[in-house]
């Protein structure tokens, strides 16, 4: 059932690819106005989740209520509330930032102004310069302001900082607290346990298109402090990395 | 007065927000923006209408050469008669060496003086050959003496119209419009499917309608730009002709274009790499390049293909460029053509909206 203070709830979500798996029954609830992480090895069934969410692939089974409504009646309605910035796209490298943003906002019928979130994810000094001059930090800001145009209820972030050297990251962080700061709901995939526990209200960790662990980053940690050997002596204290490393095992995944 | 002002800024800040607008805009600055699609659409077409019009431009015909066997001394009357004629080259030569032009295609013809006449050696499926023996002929009898029976007046004309230019600008219009439709909308799509573009723009509550329609307006403008440099270029310095009305020119490239579009569209539907749109774009319009009907004529080819000749959209689509420009036809009386492409381009359309992956 969905209630009002759910922005994202799951249930039972199915999907396959012929005879692979990817989602295999999984259930989430993201509340309003929390940041979700969405953690897990490659080929977990995290993206594909995540883009049923988004309207973007169709599901075998479940159910999959978006802020209160469905993709299959209220499609046209959902996009114009959800934020999205998807792993891997590269926008036309010919168009600069201001023009790229315009084309995106023009899709929506409200949201902010270009100029407002040029100003949030702090990228002014390039509003000028052609997607293909800008650095990688500089075009995922863009990809998360072109998210941002429609002044989203929902935004769903997939793997935001993946590729990006540390002060890129530790800036997109920046930039997802402050919206977090605004009341903006967030659905987040990461690779990366130190920003799922610095950004993240509560975690769910995915593996084979499951859930097999949620909760807040520090009752995971918890956890795993309870139900696992203490971590190497050299580390001061457990981390989520530890939990995940746990309930995923050691061995490399590769998609 | 000031209200409206400010209302008509409203509604022109409006039009340009607005999704379309802004979609084909786009399309224009991608466009603009690389340079060698620029070159290919416009100038490439020119640059290939000079070389072709240069290499073939209208030239009197060539004199042909022709051989006397033996000396002057001894032919004096024929050599006299033959070297009168303007339209002949003449070489009087010993037996060996003139058997030996006439063997290896230097002289057309040769003349064997006989003390009771003479004989004419040449190759009669040589086109030059069968001229230079008609040439010699009237020479040789005139030069006897006689006279023609009937009195001739002769008045020389240059057609425009019937040089190979008039027939290789129309085809090269065709061509381009073949190639900027199915090129330009299939590289820019499977581009976008390819960069995930095509996905987050799915994402988004942005128009399917709108995104495809942005591609058609785009391509109207460049369209109008593409005929008029072509055909202008044509009509300013080849003297090209443009006999029908323009009206239906303009509606002949409009379907055209249109068809093509449609063409670009089907091809870009499913494909996810520009390898593969590349590979297909090409299958699909190397056929069209070489069947119909762009540089020389369609109906070179056997019999038992022109229908299928006939069917392609570019053929149809060059007949009816020729019968507009060259012959002055009417929309009407390409009718025909133009249900072929009007048949092409609802096919393509409706094969592609219900195959196309939107990702």
């Amino acid at each position: 059932m969905v209630t009002a203070t759910h922005a994202l709830t799951v249930k039972g979500l199915r999907k396959s690819y012929g005879d692979v798996v990817a989602v295999d029954g999984l259930d989430l609830d993201v509340s309003l106005g929390e940041c979700f992480g969405l953690l897990g090895p490659n080929g977990a069934g995290k993206t594909t989740t995540i883009e049923i969410c988004e309207g973007l692939l169709s599901r075998d089974a479940g159910d999959v209520v978006v802020l209160g409504k469905t993709w299959e009646h209220n499609g046209d309605h959902l996009r114009q509330q959800l934020g999205i910035q998807l792993q891997d796209t590269q926008l036309s490298e010919k168009l600069t930032v201001l023009e790229t943003l315009r084309l995106f906002r023009s899709f929506y019928r409200r949201g902010r102004t270009v100029d407002e979130v040029i100003d949030i994810v702090e990228i002014g000094e390039k509003r000028n310069a052609r997607i293909g001059s800008l650095s990688g930090g500089q075009k995922q800001r863009l990809a998360v302001a072109c998210a941002l145009v429609g002044d989203p209820e929902l935004l769903f972030l997939d793997e935001p900082t993946t590729g990006l050297d540390p002060q890129s990251r530790r800036q997109m962080w920046k930039l997802i607290e402050d919206l977090q700061a605004t009341g903006r709901t967030i659905v987040l995939t990461t690779h990366y346990m130190e920003e799922a526990e610095r950004l993240c209200d509560r975690v769910a960790i995915v593996d084979h298109g499951r859930v097999i662990a949620r909760g807040s980053p520090r009752e995971l940690i918890d956890t795993i402090g309870a139900s696992h050997p203490p971590p190497p002596p050299k580390a001061t204290s457990a981390t989520l990395e530890d939990v995940f490393v746990a309930l995923t095992g050691r061995t490399l995944r590769d998609e | 007065m000031r209200k409206g002002i400010l209302l008509r800024a409203y509604t022109r800040m409006r039009l340009i927000d607005r999704p379309i607008t802004q979609l084909t805009l786009v399309r224009f600055r991608e466009f603009v923006r690389t340079p060698e699609a620029v070159f290919w659409t416009f100038l490439f077409p020119v640059l290939l209408a000079i070389g072709l019009g240069v290499a073939f431009r209208s030239r009197p015909p060539e004199r042909p050469h022709i051989g006397v066997v033996g000396s002057i001394q001894g032919n004096g009357m024929i050599v006299k008669s033959l070297r009168a004629d303007s339209g002949l080259i003449v070489d009087v030569l010993p037996d060996t060496a003139a058997q030996r032009a006439l063997r290896t295609g230097r002289i057309a013809l040769l003349v064997v003086p006989h003390p009771a006449g003479v004989e004419y050696k040449y190759d009669p499926a040589r086109r030059e050959a069968v001229a230079a023996r008609l040439l010699t002929d009237r020479a040789i009898q005139r030069g006897a003496g006689r006279t023609d029976p009937v009195p001739v007046v002769e008045r020389k004309v240059s057609e425009r119209g019937s040089r190979y230019i008039d027939f290789v600008i129309p085809g090269l219009l065709g061509m381009n419009l073949m190639g900027s439709g199915i090129w330009g909308i299939a590289f820019s799509i499977v581009d976008a499917r390819a960069k995930k573009l095509l996905k987050r723009l799915m994402a988004t509550p942005m128009s399917r309608v709108q995104y495809l329609m942005s591609f058609v307006l785009s391509r109207l403008f460049w369209l109008t730009l593409e005929v008029v440099t072509l055909v202008g270029f044509g009509a300013l310095v080849f003297k090209v002709p443009v006999r029908g009305s323009l009206a239906a020119l303009a509606v002949i490239c409009l379907v055209s274009a249109l068809a093509f579009g449609a063409l670009g569209l089907l091809v870009s539907s499913r494909v996810r790499t520009i390898d593969g749109v590349s590979g297909l774009t090409n299958l699909v319009m190397f056929p069209m390049w070489i069947f119909s009907g762009v540089f020389f004529s369609a109906a070179n080819f056997p019999k038992v293909f022109q229908p299928a000749i006939h069917a392609l959209p570019l053929t149809a689509v060059n007949d009816a460029l020729r019968a507009n420009m060259l012959e002055g036809a009417s929309l009407a009386s390409v009718g025909g053509e133009m249900a072929i492409i009007s048949a092409w381009l609802v096919v393509a359309f409706v094969t592609a909206l219900a195959i196309f992956r939107w990702r």
